[in-house]
C-alpha cells in the first residue's frame, strides 16, 4: 500500500487542522460563556445593590426617637380661667411647659447658650402633639405627666447612629455636650425609638421629624384615580375602534404610527404640552391632580391602547362569527362577547399603564407639582404633590434626616408598584385563556 | 368644585333619562306584552334618551370651562384704564393680570394693591360668578332640552339601536383621534413658543453657539443682560451621558440576553429574566436618588484615592446609573430578535461543526443585527430623553468638555431648570426651554422612526 500517510510531504487532513484548533476554540467558547454569565451576574447584582442601598438607607425612617420628659401641665398656663374652653387650651404655650420639664432634668444647665442647645433637643413640632393630648383629655390639666416628646431630627440621627461620634466636634451637627445629655437621658431609659406614625399621617414639612408622605400619597391617589377614569374608557374605545371597526386607510394608518411614536416620546415633552396647552391655553389650575391626570392620561394612553389591542387580537374570530351568526349587531358582538373575553388582558395593560403613571416624575415638574404643599389635598382641584415628586424634593434637602425619609418614601412607592404589578400578573394567570 | 357637582348632576340626569326613555318606549308600544312591536330593545331607547340628555350638555360644559377663563381675562384686560397699561410690555400686562386673578382668588399678590387693581379684581370675580351661573343654566337647559327631544322622538318605529350604535362609533373615533391630537398638541405647543424664541435669538446662535448662560436681566444695563443661548454644551453633555449609558447598557444587556437565551438552563432563565426586568419597572426618580446619593459620592471617593479630581456631580455617575436603567430595555429587545432567528440557522451552523459561541458570533448575531441595532437606537432615544437621573445627578453648569469626570448638563436638565420656578411666561429664558423641547422631540422622533422601521422590516424578513 503506498499510503499517503507514509510519505513526508503530504497535505494535512482537515481533521488534523480541526483537532489542532480545538483547544483554542474551546477556550474561546469558555471565555465567551463566562462573559455572558458575568453580564447576567452584573445585571442581577445591580438589582440587589439598588434594593440593598435603598432599604439600608431607609428602614430606620419607620422609627422615630422620642424623649420622655415629665411635663407639668400647669393649670395657670393652660387654662388660667378654669373654663376648659378648647379654644383657650389650644392657644397655650406648650413649648414653654416642655422646656421647663426638660430643664428640670438638667438642673445644672444655667447658661443661656447651653439652655438654647438643650431646648434644641426637642422638635419644634412637639407642642402640637402635647396640645392634642390635652385637648383630648382636659382632665390632665394641673397634673404632671411623663410624656414621650418628639425629638429633633439631629437627636434622632444621633440615636440611630447616623452621626459619627468619632468625627471632630465642629464637623458634626451635635457637639459633645449634647451627646452627653442624650447619653444621660438614654441611661435613664428616657430615650426610645417608636413606630413613626407621623411619616404616614402628616404632609411634608421643612423639619425632617415632622415630614410625612400622607399629602403626597393622597395626591398620587387622586391623580391616579382620575388618570384611570380618563384613560381606561378612552384607551379601550380607541383600541376597539382601531382593531375591530376601522377601515384600512390613510387616516387609521396615521393614527397607528402616531400611537407607536407617542409611546417612545420622552415624558418631559408631555410636560411641555401640559404647560403650554392645558395650563397656558385652557387655564387648568396648576399643581392640581386634575392637570397632572390629564398629562398622565395622554402619556399612558399608548400603553393602554397597545395592550388592549393585543387582548382583542387574542380573542378568536369564531366568537365574533358565532355572535354575528345568531343576529347580534357588530357593536353588540363586541360589547356582549368580545369585550368581556378581552377584559382581563385590557385590565392587565391598564394596571401596567397606571404603574408607569404612578412612578412618573419629569412631566409633573413642568406643571407645578413641585410646589411646597403642607396640607393633605382633599380633591381633584386642590394643590397637591405626588409621591415621586415628593421623593425628588426630599432628595434635594440637605438635612441628614431627609435621606432616610426619602429612602422610606421610595420603599413605599416601590411597594405600591410591586402590588400593582403583582395584581397584573395574578389577573393574567387567573383569567388568561389559551384558545 | 362646582364643576364636579355639575358633572355629577349630569350623570344623575343621564341615569334618570335612561329610565324615562325605556319606560316611554314600553308605554308607546302599548305595555310589556306588546314589546315586540318596538324596533329595538327597550334599553336602547333608554340609552338614546341618556345620550341626548348627557352628551350635548357635557360638550357645552367642556367648551365653556375650557374657554371661559380666556374670555374673562380678555374682558378684564380690556376694561383696565388705558393709562395703567400704557407703555407697558406684554409681559408686564400679563403680570398685572396675574395679580388681579390672585387678588380675586385670595392668593398672595406680588405688587401693591391699587384701587384700580382692586376694582379689576372685583370685576373679575363678578364676571366669574356670572359666567358660572350662566353655564349652569345653559347646561341644565341643554340637558333638559335633549331629554325632551328624545322623549318626543321615542315611538315604536324609531331605530333606536342604530342611532345609539352610530353615536357610540363616533365617540370611539373621537377617542382614537386623541393620539393624533396629542401629537398635534405637542408639535404646536413647542413650535409656536420656539418661533417666538427664534425671533429673539437667531437659530444659528442657538444651534452653534458654545456658551450657555440663560438669565433674564434684572436691570436694563446689566452686564450680559440678554443671556447666552448657545446650546452646543448641552448637546455634547447629553451625548456624553448617553454614550456612557450605552457603554454600560449595550454590552451587559446584549450579552445577558445572549447568555439567557442560548446557554442558561430553563430554571436560571425563569428567575434571572424577570429579576433583570425589575430594573425597567423602577421609577426614574429612584435611579436619580441612587445616582446622586450613592454612586456619585462613591465615584468621587474612588477618584480621590486614585488621585483624580472628580466633580461631585459627574457625568460618569449619571451615565452609569442611566446605563443600569437601560439594561433591561436592551436585553429584552435583543432577546426578542435573537429568539426570532430561525432554529434552522443554528442547526446548520452546528452541523458544520461550529461551537456555540462561533454560532452565536458568526450566525445568530449577524442575522439578528438589524433588530439589535433598532433596539439600541430605541435605547439611545430613551437615554437622550431621560430626565430625572440627570436632573438629580448631573450638574447645571454648561461645561463644554470631553472629560466624563467633569460636571456636564443636558437638554432635559435645562428644560426642567428653565421651567420650574416662577417666571413670566414669555421671557427668552422660558421660551428657550420650548426650543430645547422641540430639538429633543425631533431628535427622539427621528431615532424612533428609524428604529421602528428597522425592527419592522427585520421582523418581516423571518416571517
Amino acid at each position: 500500500m503506498n499510503s499517503q500517510a507514509s510519505t513526508g510531504a503530504q497535505p494535512r487532513r482537515a481533521i488534523d487542522v480541526v483537532n489542532a484548533s480545538l483547544k483554542r476554540r474551546y477556550a474561546k467558547e469558555r471565555r465567551f460563556r463566562l462573559l455572558g454569565a458575568t453580564a447576567v451576574a452584573l445585571g442581577l447584582a445591580f438589582v440587589v445593590l439598588l434594593f440593598a442601598d435603598i432599604i439600608g438607607k431607609g428602614y430606620t425612617a419607620f422609627q422615630q426617637t422620642y424623649i420622655q420628659i415629665p411635663v407639668t401641665l400647669s393649670a395657670a398656663e393652660i387654662d388660667p380661667k378654669g373654663t376648659q374652653d378648647p379654644d383657650a387650651i389650644a392657644h397655650a404655650n406648650y413649648m414653654a411647659l416642655i422646656r421647663e420639664g426638660l430643664r428640670g432634668l438638667f438642673p445644672e444647665v444655667t447658661q443661656r447658650s447651653d439652655k438654647r442647645r438643650l431646648n434644641a433637643l426637642i422638635s419644634v413640632g412637639a407642642p402640637q402633639f402635647v396640645r392634642d393630648r390635652v385637648l383630648a383629655d382636659p382632665a390632665l390639666i394641673g397634673t404632671t405627666q411623663a410624656l414621650w416628646i418628639l425629638a429633633d431630627d439631629d437627636i434622632d440621627m444621633l440615636v440611630k447612629g447616623n452621626i459619627d461620634r468619632a468625627a471632630p466636634e465642629d464637623s458634626r451637627r451635635v457637639n459633645d455636650q449634647v451627646i452627653g445629655w442624650v447619653d444621660r437621658l438614654a441611661e435613664q431609659g428616657r430615650v426610645q425609638k417608636r413606630f413613626n406614625t407621623i411619616f404616614f399621617t402628616h404632609g411634608t414639612s421643612r423639619e425632617p421629624e415632622l415630614a410625612g408622605i400622607a399629602g403626597a400619597l393622597m395626591g398620587s391617589f387622586y391623580t391616579l384615580l382620575l388618570t384611570l377614569i380618563l384613560s381606561f374608557p378612552i384607551g379601550v374605545g380607541a383600541a376597539l375602534y382601531l382593531e375591530e371597526f376601522a377601515p384600512k386607510n390613510r387616516w387609521t394608518d396615521l393614527i397607528e404610527v402616531n400611537i407607536n411614536n407617542l409611546a417612545a416620546v420622552p415624558s418631559i415633552v408631555f410636560g411641555l404640552l401640559g404647560l403650554a396647552v392645558f395650563i397656558g391655553f385652557f387655564g387648568v389650575p396648576r399643581s392640581t391632580p386634575l392637570v397632572a391626570a390629564m398629562v398622565l392620561t395622554l402619556m399612558t394612553l399608548p400603553t393602554v391602547i397597545i395592550s388592549s389591542r393585543a387582548a382583542l387580537k387574542s380573542v378568536p374570530p369564531s366568537i365574533r362569527e358565532a355572535a354575528l351568526g345568531v343576529g347580534a349587531s357588530p357593536l353588540q358582538t363586541q360589547f356582549h362577547h368580545v369585550l368581556p373575553l378581552a377584559m382581563p388582558g385590557m385590565l392587565t395593560g391598564t394596571i401596567l399603564g397606571m404603574a408607569q403613571a404612578l412612578g412618573e416624575t419629569a412631566p409633573l415638574l413642568m406643571i407645578g407639582m413641585i410646589a411646597f404643599i403642607v396640607d393633605v389635598p382633599g380633591g381633584f382641584t386642590d394643590s397637591a404633590t405626588v409621591l415621586p415628586v415628593q421623593i425628588f424634593l426630599w432628595a434635594d434637602s440637605p438635612e441628614r434626616g431627609f435621606v432616610e425619609r426619602t429612602s422610606a418614601a421610595i420603599m413605599v412607592l416601590l411597594a405600591f408598584l410591586f402590588l400593582m404589578n403583582l395584581a397584573a400578573v395574578l389577573l393574567r394567570r387567573r383569567f388568561e385563556r389559551r384558545w | 368644585m362646582q364643576a364636579w357637582t355639575l358633572i355629577l348632576l349630569l350623570l344623575v340626569t343621564m341615569a334618570a333619562a335612561y329610565h324615562l326613555g325605556r319606560k316611554r318606549a314600553i308605554t308607546s308600544a302599548g305595555g310589556v306584552s306588546q314589546i315586540k312591536s318596538l324596533h329595538s330593545l327597550p334599553a336602547y331607547y333608554g340609552f338614546y334618551a341618556a345620550l341626548w340628555a348627557g352628551i350635548p350638555a357635557l360638550l357645552l360644559m367642556g367648551l365653556w370651562i375650557g374657554f371661559q377663563d380666556q374670555i374673562i381675562t380678555s374682558l378684564v384686560a380690556a376694561s383696565l384704564p388705558p393709562e395703567m397699561t400704557a407703555g407697558l410690555s406684554e409681559g408686564r400686562v400679563g403680570l398685572m393680570i396675574n395679580d388681579i386673578k390672585n387678588l380675586a382668588t385670595g392668593n398672595i399678590v406680588s405688587a401693591g394693591v391699587t384701587p384700580e387693581i382692586q376694582a379689576a379684581a372685583d370685576q373679575y370675580s363678578r364676571l366669574r360668578s356670572l359666567f358660572t351661573w350662566t353655564m349652569w343654566l345653559a347646561v341644565g337647559a341643554l340637558a333638559v332640552g335633549g331629554l325632551s327631544y328624545a322623549w318626543l322622538k321615542t315611538e315604536p318605529q324609531m331605530r333606536a339601536r342604530n342611532r345609539v350604535e352610530g353615536s357610540i362609533k363616533v365617540i370611539m373615533i373621537v377617542f382614537s383621534s386623541i393620539a393624533i391630537l396629542t401629537t398635534l398638541g405637542i408639535i404646536l405647543s413647542v413650535v409656536f413658543e420656539s418661533i417666538r424664541f427664534f425671533d429673539r435669538i437667531s437659530p444659528l446662535d442657538f444651534f452653534f453657539g458654545t456658551s450657555w448662560s440663560p438669565q433674564i436681566a434684572l436691570r436694563a444695563d446689566q452686564v450680559g443682560a440678554s443671556g447666552e443661548f448657545g446650546a452646543i454644551p448641552l448637546f455634547t453633555g447629553t451625548l456624553m451621558v448617553s454614550l456612557i449609558a450605552m457603554l454600560v447598557a449595550v454590552p451587559i444587556g446584549l450579552l445577558s440576553a445572549i447568555y439567557l437565551s442560548e446557554y442558561a438552563s430553563r430554571g436560571l432563565r425563569s428567575i434571572a429574566k424577570p429579576v433583570i426586568e425589575v430594573l425597567a419597572g423602577i421609577p426614574t426618580v429612584v435611579y436619580g436618588f441612587f445616582a446622586a446619593l450613592t454612586v456619585a459620592p462613591f465615584i468621587r471617593e474612588l477618584g480621590a484615592t486614585l488621585g483624580l479630581e472628580v466633580a461631585s456631580e459627574s457625568a460618569l455617575a449619571a451615565g452609569l446609573v442611566m446605563g443600569v436603567m437601560i439594561i433591561p430595555f436592551v436585553s429584552s429587545l435583543s432577546d426578542d430578535v435573537i429568539n426570532a432567528v430561525p432554529q434552522s440557522l443554528r442547526d446548520g451552523s452546528y452541523a458544520l461543526g461550529a461551537t456555540r459561541s462561533e454560532t452565536i458570533r458568526r450566525v445568530i448575531v449577524p442575522a439578528a443585527l438589524p433588530g439589535i441595532v433598532g433596539g439600541i437606537l430605541l435605547a439611545v432615544s430613551r437615554a437622550i430623553g431621560e430626565t430625572m437621573i440627570v436632573v438629580m445627578a448631573a450638574g447645571l453648569a454648561a461645561n463644554l468638555t470631553a472629560n466624563p469626570l467633569d460636571s456636564v448638563t443636558t437638554v432635559t436638565v435645562q428644560i426642567v431648570t428653565l421651567l420650574t420656578g416662577d417666571q413670566e411666561f414669555d421671557s427668552a429664558k422660558t421660551l428657550a426651554a420650548f426650543a430645547l423641547g422641540l430639538t429633543l422631540f425631533l431628535v427622539t422622533l427621528t431615532l424612533n422612526v428609524i428604529a421602528l422601521t428597522i425592527v419592522r422590516k427585520y421582523r418581516e424578513q423571518y416571517e
